[in-house]
Formats: structure tokens, sequence, C-alpha cells
């Protein structure tokens, strides 16, 4: 059928079974807006800001497992986007971001609001078109979904020039993708595999190192299936939180910077290391000449350039993690899990020797109370988003996740801001789950506009800030290795957030006490509409345990014991 | 790391469309890796494109950059020579008032010759392994070059 460009991209966007975008209009993407005013075959959510509508198509995707659109106009409009596009790379998120350029003829001249867009894009995106020819549109956008979601999942960017999408052309979705030069291998070796198995067969400490790609190839159920089977405890990476559940009696906890003793000890100890969709972040491994010294190593990755990057695999096995896994199920049976028994007690005396815990020895609020407290009341029935420091690290290791894509957090950007755009699209993705986003007085601040556009959508995302009134992540590294040199990050000015989210039509709490917590998230939950709930908690509390950067994970620091 | 590093040439076969040479270009700076030289052209009959890179870095960055070519989605094949035939060519200008008949002498001895006379300069051209094009250079050097180009090497395995 003869169709404009623009058209196109809402043919397209229909073929692909998408019900939501996200999105913010401007001069060069025009038509497109156009054309979403004239369909009914998806709905449009208005973001106050071009970073928010990634943010919010990065949430959305990650709750739904499916692929997140954004669109966005040229210049300012792009530049805007760009954070969010690098934050799903980071993180291995499928999304399609369409862009608007300049037309063709104005594309080199300076034009207003011209940027050389996929020149930005390029190393923050799995792939990128700028399309010259409505011709190719139906190809580009069935590419640019079949890239994002297919092999390692990531952003792909597809920037279309204004007289592209007035451009009457041609236009068949039907022709299956062929791309001669991206083959993503996705069965893992059988051989390898069966080595694998023997290798685990034969040790005494093997250790499951579980990582987000187990999220993203919905593989968690067959995961929790193995670890079952084979006996063998597991730690869980940040990306991963959610693979087991809480209560698994072999899960020990996160690893990494902020993992619990336990798990880094465990890492520490183990003779085999059985990495599934991890992949040696520097957060986890802290120094790596010293990370798992005297283990073997299976590594499971979708991407063969994680594999032997840097910790050197003895099995390097390329798949989708959900296959491989399956393809161990079968053959699991020579695995005997009494052979850990000695092995799973020596970590649950690490666990005994250092909980993962905190002290309640304060006036004000502990802020990883309020952490525990969200997941004794709202447990399974909430997905929780954060933003980036603090809270964040606190929130990965005190609630109590129970099922995968319940946990929406930005890992490897470390993006402040993040989490209420990403709330929203958890809402819009997830209706019958409350969407928490717990966040910082910091954090929040930085994407805070998007009030309006949950209160407009009503997507009642409740924001709980753990308020210490400093950027505290960083002033605990100032507090720990600078001497407590507080360089600004004292954030002891600060707007009424009450009234802020009361200004923009939401509902705000500001609470000191326990009670008036468990009152303030109970009726954000009943009342169903935008909340933000100001908790003061503890100025000065830092994250515990911690392993300094770059030293080993057996050398942490940890929470000093106290007397009952 | 105390790894060695070691010259390496990766032969890169790419699809021939835009901004493909700005991907893997800004895949070695983005990364931190090494480029020593860079020839590309398009093959023959075909929508690809070759490319001849030759780079240095240890047993574990090379792999490393064999990997991350081969997941640009442009890239077709990657190959890290072992056992290869290596050309390059170098064009040097001469003031025609230096020893003409030596210079010839010598270009031939490099597989190449005077291609080009004019009324004050001479230019020759001499195609080797990258090795001797550096040993020519050498050699030529009191006769004043003027100025000098090479090519980057290209290669095919054996």
């Amino acid at each position: 059928m003869q169709i404009s460009g623009a058209q196109m991209v809402i043919e397209a966007l229909i073929a692909e079974g998408v019900d939501t975008i996200f999105g913010y209009p401007g001069g060069a993407i025009m038509n497109v807006y156009d054309e979403i005013y004239k369909q009914d075959g998806f709905q449009h959510i208005l973001t106050r800001h071009e970073q928010a509508a990634v943010h919010a198509a990065e949430g959305y995707s990650k709750a739904s497992g499916k692929v997140g659109v954004a669109l966005i106009t040229s210049g300012p409009g792009f530049t805007n986007a760009v954070t969010g596009l690098a934050d799903a790379y980071m993180d291995s998120i499928p999304l399609v971001v369409i862009s608007g350029q300049v037309p063709m003829s104005l594309i080199g001249t300076d034009a207003f609001q011209e940027i050389d867009a996929v020149g930005i894009s390029r190393p923050c995106t799995k792939h990128n078109y700028l399309v010259t020819d409505a011709a190719d549109l139906a190809r580009v956008l069935k590419e640019a979904f079949y890239i994002a979601a297919s092999g390692r999942p990531g952003p792909v960017h597809v920037d279309i020039p204004k007289d592209v999408t007035a451009q009457i052309a041609e236009f068949d979705y039907s022709k299956p993708v062929e791309i001669e030069t991206y083959k993503p291998n996705v069965v893992g070796n059988p051989r390898q595999i069966k080595k694998a198995i023997e290798a685990i067969a034969n040790s005494k400490r093997p250790l499951f190192y579980l990582g987000g790609g187990i999220i993203n190839s919905n593989a968690a159920y067959q995961v929790r299936e193995l670890v079952k089977k084979t006996g063998i405890p597991a730690v869980e990476t940040f990306m991963a939180r959610g693979t087991l559940s809480y209560d698994d009696e072999l899960l020990i906890s996160m690893l990494g910077m902020h993992g619990s003793y336990a798990a880094n000890m465990a890492m520490s100890e183990t003779d085999m290391v059985i990495a599934l969709g991890a992949r040696f972040d520097d957060r986890v491994t802290g120094k790596l000449s010293e990370f798992a010294k005297n283990a073997g190593v299976i590594h499971v990755d979708i991407d063969p350039a994680s594999i032997s990057k840097l910790v050197n695999a003895d099995f390097p096995i390329v798949g989708d993690v959900k296959n491989v896994v399956e393809q161990m199920l079968e053959k699991c049976s020579e695995i005997d899990p009494d052979n850990y028994e000695s092995w799973r007690e020596t970590i649950n005396n690490f666990d005994e020797l250092h909980p993962l815990t905190f002290h309640e020895d304060t006036d004000r609020i502990k802020p990883q109370w309020v952490v525990k407290r969200v997941g004794e009341l709202l447990g399974d029935s909430a997905n929780i988003s954060t933003d980036v420091g603090q809270h964040q690290m606190w929130s990965a290791q005190f609630y109590p996740f129970s099922r995968p894509r319940q946990w929406i957090s930005s890992g490897g950007l470390g993006t402040m801001g993040f989490g209420f755009p990403a709330a929203i699209g958890v809402k819009a993705a997830a209706p019958d789950k409350v969407s928490i986003n717990i966040t910082g007085d910091g954090s929040i601040l930085m994407n805070i506009q998007e009030l309006m556009t949950a209160v407009e959508k009503k997507l009642p995302v409740i924001n709980i800030i753990l308020n210490n009134n400093y950027l505290g992540m960083v002033r605990q590294w100032q507090t720990l290795f600078y001497d407590k040199r507080h360089s600004e990050t004292d954030l002891s000015v600060q707007p009424d957030f009450v009234k802020v989210s009361e200004a923009f039509g939401g509902i705000g709490y500001r609470v000191t006490t326990k009670e008036e917590f468990d009152i303030a998230l109970k009726e954000s939950v009943e009342k169903n509409v935008v909340s933000i709930i100001d908790v003061v908690v503890e100025r000065l509390e830092n994250v515990m345990p911690m392993v300094p950067a770059g030293g080993s994970l057996f050398n942490m620091m940890l929470l000093e014991k106290k007397e009952k | 790391m105390t790894e060695n590093s070691e010259r390496r040439v990766v032969s890169v076969i790419v699809v021939n469309e835009a901004s493909v040479l700005s991907r893997i270009t800004d895949l070695f700076s983005g990364r931190g890796y090494n480029i020593t030289s860079l020839t590309v052209a398009p093959i023959p009959d075909s929508k690809y494109s070759r490319l001849t890179i030759v780079t240095s870095g240890s047993v574990r960055v090379i792999e490393q950059i064999t990997k991350q070519l081969h997941k640009l989605i442009p890239v077709l094949k990657v190959y890290e020579h072992a056992d290869l035939v290596e050309k390059e060519m170098a064009l040097v200008k001469f003031p025609i008032t230096e020893n003409i008949s030596d210079i010839n002498a010598i270009c031939e001895a490099y597989n190449g010759k005077i291609v080009n006379v004019g009324n004050d300069v001479i230019i020759t051209m001499v195609a080797d392994e990258p090795k001797r094009i550096d040993h020519y250079l050498e050699a030529i050097k009191r006769y004043n070059p003027k100025e000098i180009v090479r090519s980057g090497a290209v290669a095919l395995e054996r």
C-alpha cells in the first residue's frame, strides 16, 4: 500500500503489537504526531521531558518484557533523550527510539534544531539508522524491533528526516527480517554444557552467580528449578534481584560493593563459579586479581564479547541463558545436592557471623527500616523502581523480592532521575501492581516535572523519598575517603515536597515517625493517586557492608556490632 | 595488566553502507584500542567492503577487538590473521637534483620505480611488506625526500 512515512511509523508500531508509547512532540516529528492524533491503535503518554520519555519506555519494557518505544523530535529533543539511550544500552533494555530530523535538504547546514543524532547515538545504542527514503522505513523499523529484542537486547535509534515522514512510498511490513550480518547464537553448545555439568559435579564448593541476563531472557523460573535440583547456593547481582525469591533457602543475597558478607565470602571461597547472564562488572568483582581466585569459571552469556572480557572463562557457553539452563536441567541429575551440605553450612556460618542488617539506634527513622517496611506492607503486590544512590542500595539489600521484573533500577549507567519516569512506565505496563519509586532527596529533583505526566495520565506512582538532606552516597564516600569534607553534598535547602506534589495535583506526606509512615503508605495505596511520601531519615547512615572501590570482596567494611 | 602488546592485522568485511566506517573507528576510540593503520575499499561485485586494520594489544585485548567488531550489526566477518601476505605502498617525492639513478636502484630493491617526473621533483612508488617499507624509508633519507605518504597495510590469509 502507498502511504506516507509518518503513517508507516504508526502502521509499524501497531504491527509490532505496541500498546503504549512515550514521547514529546516538536517541529521535525510533527508529521508523525499528526498521524498519532488520527489513530487509536496505541496510547501515547506525553512526558514532560524527553529524558523521562526514554526512562518511562525503559520502565515499561523492564516490567512487561516487551520492547519499549519512545518518540522525540530533533536537536534538543534528541540530545535530552541520550541519557535514556545510554542507560538502556548499559542495562541491555530493548527499546526503539524514533526521532525526527531536519529535512534531508537541510542536513549538514546547521539548520534550526539540527544535530548529528546518529553520530551521537552510535556509541550508546545497539544499532542506529538514519532513514533517507520512506521506501526503506518498513524494513528499517522491522529490523529495529528485531535487533532491539534479539541476542543481547538493547536500544535501537531510528532518525527520520521530516521530508521522509511526508514522502509517499510503498509499505509492506510482511517481509521477514533478513540481516545477513546479524545472527545471534541462542543455543548453547551441547558438548560445552556436558563438560560444564561434569565440572560442577566434580567441584566441592560451586556457586551460582546470577545476572540480569536471566531477567532479560525470562529464564528466572528455569533458574529457580536448576538451583533447587542441584542444591547449589546462589548469589544475585544487583540486576538479577527477583530471580530467586527472597525466601529461597539457597539464595545467599546480593554480592558486590554493597553485597552481603556471606555472598562476597562465598564468591571468594568457591571453587566453581557458574555465571548465568552476568558480566563481571567492576562493582561486582572488586579487585579482579583477587576475585574468585581459586575457582574455575563457567560463563553462560548471549554476548560472546562478555565472555573472558574481564575474568577468563574455563567453560565459555554462548547462548540464550534460558535455552542453556533448560539444556542444563536435562543433564543436572549427575549433580548430587548432598555433596554440598558442608559448603552450604559454611555459607550459613558466614551469614550468622555478619548478617545483612542495620541498627535501629537513633531517634530518626532508619532508611533501611522504610525499605523493609514497604516490603512487609506491600511485598509481592508492588513493583519497586529506584533512583540512584544510598536509597537504591538499601532497596536492593532489604526489599523482599519475590519475582522477576519486580525490580527496576538503573544499574550500569547509574542515572539519577531514572526512578520516577521509570515507575510511570512500570505502572503503564503493570496497572494491577502498586508502582513504588524509592528515591532520595537528590535524585527526585532530577525528573520531578514528571508529577504532571503521572497526574494527567492517572498513573499513581508512590514516590518514597528517603530524605537525609544529603547527596547521601557521595556524602558517604566523602566521610569515608575524603576525611569528612562534605563538598557540595549538603542538601539542607529543599522544597516542601508535600506542597510540590499538591501543586501538580498529587498528594503528599511529610513523615517523621514509623506510625506516620504506615498511615501515609496505606493512604497512598488506597487513594490510588500520585503521591510523595517525604520520610525524614537518619542523616549520616552509611550503606554497609562495603567493599571500597578497587578492594577485594573478602576485605569488606562491616557494620559495627552492637550489644543487644 | 602486564601482558605483552603485539602487532596484529585484523581484516573486517562490512556491509558497504553509510557511516559504517565511523562505527568501526568509534569502537576503537571508545574502547581505547589502537589503530596503527586502516585501509578500506569496496570488494568488487558485492555489497561489502573490506577493511584492513593494523592494531596492537595484548592477547586479551585483541580477542576483545575481534569480538566487539563482530558485535557491530553491519559486520559480516572478522579475520584475525596469523599467516598472511601483507603489503603496503609508499609514495615519495624527491628533488630532481638528487641522484636519480641511485634512487631508482633502491626503489627496484623494494618492488618499486619512478612513477612521475616533473620540472622540480620526481615521485617514486614502492610496494612491499610494512617492515620493509620502514627500511626503504630509512634508506632514502639521505636523498632529501620532500614528502612521504604510506597507504597502510592490506593483507590476505595464505
